[in-house]
């Protein structure tokens, strides 16, 4: 079942060619909503707006280059904004099983769309969507915001849900065809599918763009001395451990634990 | 200064809401982030601004004393245990200060008065409290003054 092309078997009955024009239609679809997105929002003005003034008020020399290969590596591959180990592990399932499985749906489709056997692709199609599925529900379950302290009920689908929910339901039928086979499932799972890259103004399939792009400009803040305008004063520099007001700290150790950090919150 | 949060940077946590004392830092059920729920009725403790881990909460001054132009910023380095404020006035003068929050690692020096024997009746009719003398270290070398530490009072606010 994991070594066999999923498009294969259906490509009988749905022409290749239709189902190449569907994924360029997806692919269009996240084009047109993500600058659709970003001039509604005015977003990338924002954005340079606010590099422009970081800029201005620094006082330092930056390395954009570095800043920007420590942003792709730490932030983007590494997801290492999160806080919340469980979140970042989670994060790092779901979008790395997403690239899985997009770049193997896609080669699957436009290089093998009508033979069965097609390499190792259609197992790292299996693979992507399992570590989707496991990030997904895992993220939905456990994870996400807690919003059932304020009344609501713990499940409760509202519009901000839009993107990690069809993103779950797109891979969920998607791997429920290719297992079990039939139509309905197949137009399920299409349908999902078009909802997940479609609803990208509506919903946050855009923070790919705008997250790395946020991390990045508070790298240079941190590096041209703006720091977002936060104090800069630490125990680290020797001068600061002489003030008067850090007295009762001269002997103590440079780590001291985790503070508030030992327990997660509860709310309430 | 009421607090409100960027909800940009927030990330829903929920770190402010458990630790405010008024019960006023929420999470929106639509969005998913935290924000202050009535302003008016925030102690200004300012405890969901140092406990936020993403710096996503700010003060926001009122119009008749602290006009725009101005900022109060703070930077709450746990593991370092200090904690910095960065202040701009309007007219550009910034102050910025750093200060201790705890004097020893975190956790680990929880006084166990679960173990301490009850006070004898001798203690109970005393004018001294619990621990004392020992705790204002009278028992070493008498009264700790400015003066027998070698320091001064001088006028004003000084680092």
């Amino acid at each position: 079942m994991f070594a066999i092309n999923p498009f294969a078997a259906i490509s009988a009955s749905i022409p290749p060619a239709a189902m190449q024009g569907f994924v360029l239609v997806m692919v269009a679809l996240v084009v047109v909503g993500t600058l659709f997105d970003i001039i509604h929002k005015g977003s990338a003005k924002y954005f340079f707006d606010n590099m422009g003034k970081s800029k201005a008020k620094g006082s330092a020399d930056v390395n954009v280059v570095g800043i920007a290969v420590q942003t792709a590596v730490v932030d983007v591959l590494a997801s290492g904004e999160f806080c919340n180990t469980r979140r970042r592990i989670a994060h790092l399932l779901t979008m790395y099983g997403f690239i899985f499985y997009v770049v193997s749906t896609v080669v699957l489709v436009f290089s093998h769309p009508t033979s069965s056997a097609a390499g190792f692709w259609p197992q790292l199609w299996w693979i992507g969507g399992a570590m989707v599925l496991v990030g997904g529900y895992w993220f939905w379950f456990f994870i996400r915001v807690d919003v059932a302290a304020e009344g609501g009920a713990a499940l409760r689908v509202m519009h901000a849900d839009l993107f990690v929910l069809s993103l779950i339901a797109s891979v969920t039928l998607g791997l429920l065809w290719a297992w079990l086979g039939g139509f309905i499932l197949f137009a399920l799972y299409i349908v999902a599918t078009a909802i997940l890259f479609g609803g990208v103004p509506w919903s946050k399939f855009a923070h790919m763009f705008f997250k790395p792009a946020a991390a990045f400009e508070k790298r240079v803040s941190e590096a041209n001395g703006t720091h977002q305008n936060l104090p800069t004063l630490t125990r680290d520099d020797p001068k600061q451990r002489e003030r008067h007001s850090m007295e009762l700290l001269k002997d103590a150790p440079m780590d001291m634990g985790l503070g508030i950090k030992r327990e997660p919150p509860r709310h309430y | 200064m009421p607090t409100f949060v960027y909800m940009t940077r927030c990330d829903g946590c929920g770190h402010c809401v458990d630790i405010c004392p008024s019960d006023i830092m929420h999470i929106d059920k639509t969005y998913r982030r935290a924000y202050n729920i009535e302003p008016n009725m925030c102690w200004e403790c300012y405890s969901c601004v140092k406990a936020c881990p993403q710096n996503a909460i700010d003060m926001r001054g009122y119009a008749d004393f602290a006009p725009l132009g101005h900022s109060v910023r703070v930077q709450r380095d746990e593991k370092k245990g200090t904690i910095a404020w960065k202040i701009k006035f309007r007219n550009g003068t910034e102050k910025n200060f750093l200060s201790p929050i705890t004097t020893k690692p975190w956790g680990q020096y929880i006084p166990k008065l679960a173990e301490v024997p009850p006070p004898s009746k001798e203690m109970r009719d005393s004018q001294l409290l619990y621990n004392e003398p020992k705790w204002i270290r009278m028992d070493d070398g008498g009264l700790h003054t400015l003066e027998a530490a070698g320091l001064k009072l001088k006028k004003g606010v000084y680092y």
